[in-house]
């Protein structure tokens, strides 16, 4: 059971990371997206995932026991080759239902003060 | 951009999923969970067979609204809800249909409700975007 005291923690990358035109490429290409000029409009799952991950784990989730419920975009601008991207993630909520638990977390994107995408995942962890 | 009326029916796609798209979505998204690609993993946590990341059916859908938008760069918001995992067995390729409908049009946006079906069954559950049609 995860301590409802997790919730309102933030975990901001340490490091940012730069979006090359290959990730960008390779991401649309998997998806028969022809255009690569911008992003995929979810091409920023690809960075937070992993960095939500770790503030997950670091909370004390089983991640292998967690299924994805919704996700949600808003993307102030689109993601471009040469951005420099900071993760900021923040566990919103944690609640439970039918003996599962339900985690929302916000992930923003940033380049420098800008933010450029928010998303939120809700995860389910399987009793 | 052609120019959008509220109620507008957005003509269904197909996409093709098979088990190399796995594999590739997973390469380019960095989400490697074996339940996408081990057919015995995904067995041994209780599902029927591999199955496709929830996100790459998202990612297809955002392709349908990419492609409704006139680019990428029109999308601004997307959410969608998974519902109903895609089983992928090794060797079929199983299709996924996304349609769509301008909801809404107000201030130089556009809102779609979108529909993905697999094997007639909804797979994506409240999925709608908003473009801009500027």
């Amino acid at each position: 059971m995860l301590d409802p005291d997790i919730v309102g923690r933030t975990f901001v990358g340490a490091t940012s990371t730069l979006v090359t035109q290959e990730a960008i490429t390779q991401f649309s290409r998997s998806i028969g997206e022809p255009n690569f000029e911008v992003a995929a409009p979810t091409f920023s799952i690809s960075i937070t995932l992993a960095e939500s991950q770790l503030l997950l784990q670091e909370s004390g989730l089983d991640w292998t026991r967690v299924v994805h419920g919704d996700q949600k975009f808003e993307i102030l601008r689109p993601i471009i080759a040469g951005d420099s991207l900071i993760c900021s993630s923040t566990i919103e909520t944690v609640r439970v239902v039918a003996g599962n638990e339900i985690v929302t977390v916000r992930s923003d994107l940033l380049a420098g003060a800008e933010l450029v995408v928010s998303s939120w995942s809700t995860l389910v962890v399987r009793a | 951009m052609s120019n959008f009326e509220v109620g507008q029916e957005l003509a269904a796609v197909s996409y093709p999923i098979d088990r190399s798209l796995l594999v590739a979505y997973a390469n380019a998204s960095g989400d490697q969970n074996p339940i996408h690609q081990d057919e015995e993993f995904a067995k041994s946590v209780g599902l029927p067979d591999v199955i496709a990341h929830g996100m790459l059916t998202m990612a297809l859908a955002g392709r349908f609204v990419s492609d409704v938008a006139g680019g990428s760069a029109n999308v601004k918001e997307f959410f969608a809800r998974f519902i109903k995992p895609v089983v992928v067995p090794a060797g079929s390729t199983v299709n996924l249909i996304i349609s769509g409908k301008i909801s809404a049009i107000e201030n130089g946006i556009a809102k779609i409700d979108i529909q993905a079906i697999c094997d007639d069954v909804k797979v994506l559950g409240m999925a709608k975007a908003v473009i801009s049609l500027s």
